[in-house]
């Protein structure tokens, strides 16, 4: 469960001060579906960094499961992050020098995991992405979707509850793009939240909700059959009606997702 | 992270970028062997100097006539200048009880003939104590006899390039020889010495004080060389010495007894200068090699910014990132530095192999100096960049920012 209130990020750059994400307030129930969508420089990356505890916000708090992670100090951060979320980038982000077994055993081999538990988990995690032939690859001996489901056995091999993809198909073609979110899908239907920043029409429209940013707030939140999937990413006009600009998760398939 | 794991992880991003690596390896080898090899030849220098002086006897007063002094002014007192005798020589012996043993030595060049060879060769003039004075040794035969120093005789104790040279595999020994236009007959031939104090020892002939002066016409002695009792009693000597020649010499101080520590202290000052310029020049290549490793570390975390978001990203602490690096840096620089060492050893001992004159060896100062400096830098300069990319924010970081 994920509670934004009232969240801002502003950055300095030189004198001026830019307000990426201001007043944000966003509840994720546990096994949401969720895509956030919008022009570039909107703040949906920002958005994603502050939900997977990289960035610490401005003002506002936020509650992960019930606890404050807003003001928490980075030594643990890094252990929440280690915990309870997985990332899944644009570009893959995969240690070169390592086989793709190595890649996935990095979290585990970090959060101080035992040696025989971690060769299981890797076994696993790779056997769930379809990739359990490919264990001893590096990652230049394989194509961008196997790449990119090494990422993802890598992202989910800690067991998080939340899995926040930054345009996971961004750098795929159509049909690899399409077999990496039917797998992040497979596993939010497991019970993981899945978290998916694309400006991807089509990506978008797939999510259970879809949370539309402008110049760093919420212009609209709710179910994409609300929402024309051919629609443009620019997307400020027509939808903004459907949802207040403080955003509520008034969805029909999330209230079956809350807890 | 165990240990274990951490230092795993730090081989294989090593591995990772051979090229890299294996430069810095090289930058820190190259500067620590300089330091160790530039401080041999110092060293061996130093060493080798002393020695030449250590060879000449432990507790020997070398008196010479004029007064100079080791620090090489000109006597600015000249005026008449007395010549130092056999007479002197004797006074000194009788009078000064500190004194052990006495040899007074004339030289000169002349041509030395056997049959129908020849060599021109130096010819040393003294009595049977040199033997002990200058620590010589005899190969065969007898030195020279114990005759009253002012009684000539013809016989003479040649050197072993002077027996080769003359009289090949025959055996020298009764035969007799040509020096200048007279005759003297082998007594003895002396063992191998070498070089001793800038004279061959194996390419001279040595004869009677009072023949060699015959030989050369001389009246005045080379120099006297006399051992003291111990090494404490060199100063006393001294101070006696030279009154006793200050006395018969109407008063008039014209000779010069140098000590061995007095010649020593000098060469010890130049060479001392000389080992610290060689240090300094060691100590810039040394810095040059930190420069490097600061450089190419900084360029491998900054190039690698993007790998510190990414564990960060993955759950690992601050702490963690620090100490990968940390492992990176001391493994780097650890291994340079010996590298180093193996290459400067090397390269002295093959030094002072070709060269067995000079004892080319690194001071154990230079050598710690050599390998706290490179893991020292390598060390800061390997934290430094890596602990400001673990306090970058993770985005920062991922963003290669």
């Amino acid at each position: 469960m994920i509670e934004l209130r009232d969240l801002s990020r502003e950055y300095q750059v030189g004198d001026q001060t830019v307000r990426a994400l201001q007043h944000v307030t966003l509840t994720i129930p546990k096994g949401d579906y969720l895509a956030i969508m919008g022009p570039s420089g909107s703040g949906k990356s920002t958005l994603l960094h502050l939900l997977g505890c990289l960035d610490h916000p401005t003002s506002g708090s936020y509650l992960l499961d019930g606890e404050d992670v807003g003001s928490l100090p980075e030594g643990d951060l890094a252990e929440v992050r280690s915990r309870k979320i997985g990332f899944v980038f644009q570009f893959f982000h995969l240690v070169p020098r390592l086989t793709a077994a190595a890649n996935v055993e990095l979290p585990l081999t970090l959060a101080g995991m035992r040696p025989s538990e971690r060769r299981r988990r890797v076994a696993a995690a790779l056997q769930a992405v379809g990739l359990s032939d490919r264990a001893d690859h590096r990652p230049d001996q394989l194509s961008g979707g196997q790449r990119q489901r090494v990422a993802i056995a890598r992202a989910t091999v800690t067991g998080p509850s939340i899995l926040l993809a930054d345009e996971p198909t961004g750098n795929l073609d159509r049909a690899s793009g399409r077999e990496i979110i039917e797998l992040i899908e497979t596993m939010n239907r497991g019970g993981l939240t899945l978290v998916v920043v694309t400006h991807d029409p089509e990506i978008g429209g797939r999510a259970r909700r879809i949370v539309r940013l402008v110049d760093g707030r919420v212009v609209s939140d709710g179910p994409p059959d609300r929402v024309p999937a051919a629609e443009a990413p620019r997307g400020s006009g027509a939808p903004a009606l459907s949802g207040t600009p403080a955003g509520h998760p008034n969805t029909r398939t999330g209230s079956q997702g809350a807890e | 992270m165990t240990p274990l794991e951490t230092l795993r992880f730090s081989w294989g991003a090593l591995r990772g970028h051979r090229l890299r690596s294996g430069l810095t390896l090289l930058g820190v080898a190259i500067g620590v062997a300089a330091v160790v090899l530039l401080t041999a030849l110092g060293e061996g220098a130093r060493l080798y100097v002393t020695g030449e002086f250590t060879s000449l006897g432990s507790n020997l007063v070398i008196v010479l006539p004029g007064r100079t002094e080791t620090s090489g002014n000109a006597p600015i007192m000249g005026g008449t200048q007395r010549d130092l005798t056999l007479q002197d020589a004797e006074a000194i012996e009788r009078r000064c009880r500190r004194v052990r043993r006495l040899a007074p030595l004339t030289l000169g060049s002349a041509q030395v003939g056997f049959g129908d060879r020849r060599r021109e060769v130096t010819v040393l003039g003294s009595t049977p104590e040199l033997l002990e004075v200058r620590h010589l040794t005899l190969g065969v035969g007898r030195f020279l006899p114990a005759i009253d120093p002012d009684r000539a005789a013809p016989v003479a104790v040649i050197g072993r390039t002077v027996q080769s040279e003359l009289f090949g595999a025959e055996n020298p020994l009764g035969r007799p020889i040509r020096i200048g236009d007279r005759r003297f007959r082998v007594v003895g031939v002396l063992a191998a010495k070498g070089h001793s104090l800038g004279l061959n020892m194996d390419d001279v002939v040595i004869v009677p004080v009072a023949s060699c002066m015959q030989l050369f016409n001389q009246r005045s002695l080379f120099r006297i060389l006399i051992e003291v009792g111990a090494h404490d009693e060199i100063a006393p000597a001294r101070e006696e010495i030279l009154k006793i020649l200050t006395l018969r010499h109407d008063n008039v101080e014209d000779v010069t007894v140098l000590t061995q520590d007095s010649v020593l202290s000098a060469f010890d000052r130049i060479l001392g200068a000389l080992t610290l310029a060689l240090g300094g020049i060691a100590a810039i290549s040394l810095s040059v090699a930190g420069i490097g490793i600061m450089n190419v570390m900084l360029v491998a975390v900054s190039e690698r910014t993007s790998e510190i978001g990414l564990l960060k990203a993955l759950g690992a602490a601050p702490g963690a990132i620090l100490r990968v690096f940390l492992v990176e840096a001391v493994i780097l620089s650890a291994s340079g530095g010996l590298l180093g060492l193996l290459v400067g050893y090397a390269g002295a001992g093959t030094l002072a192999h070709l060269y067995p004159d000079l004892p080319a060896a690194p001071p154990g100062w230079a050598v710690g100096a050599a390998l706290a400096v490179s893991l020292g830098a390598g060390i800061l300069f390997g934290v430094l960049p890596a602990r400001r990319a673990a306090r970058l924010e993770p985005v920062a970081a991922l963003a290669g920012r």
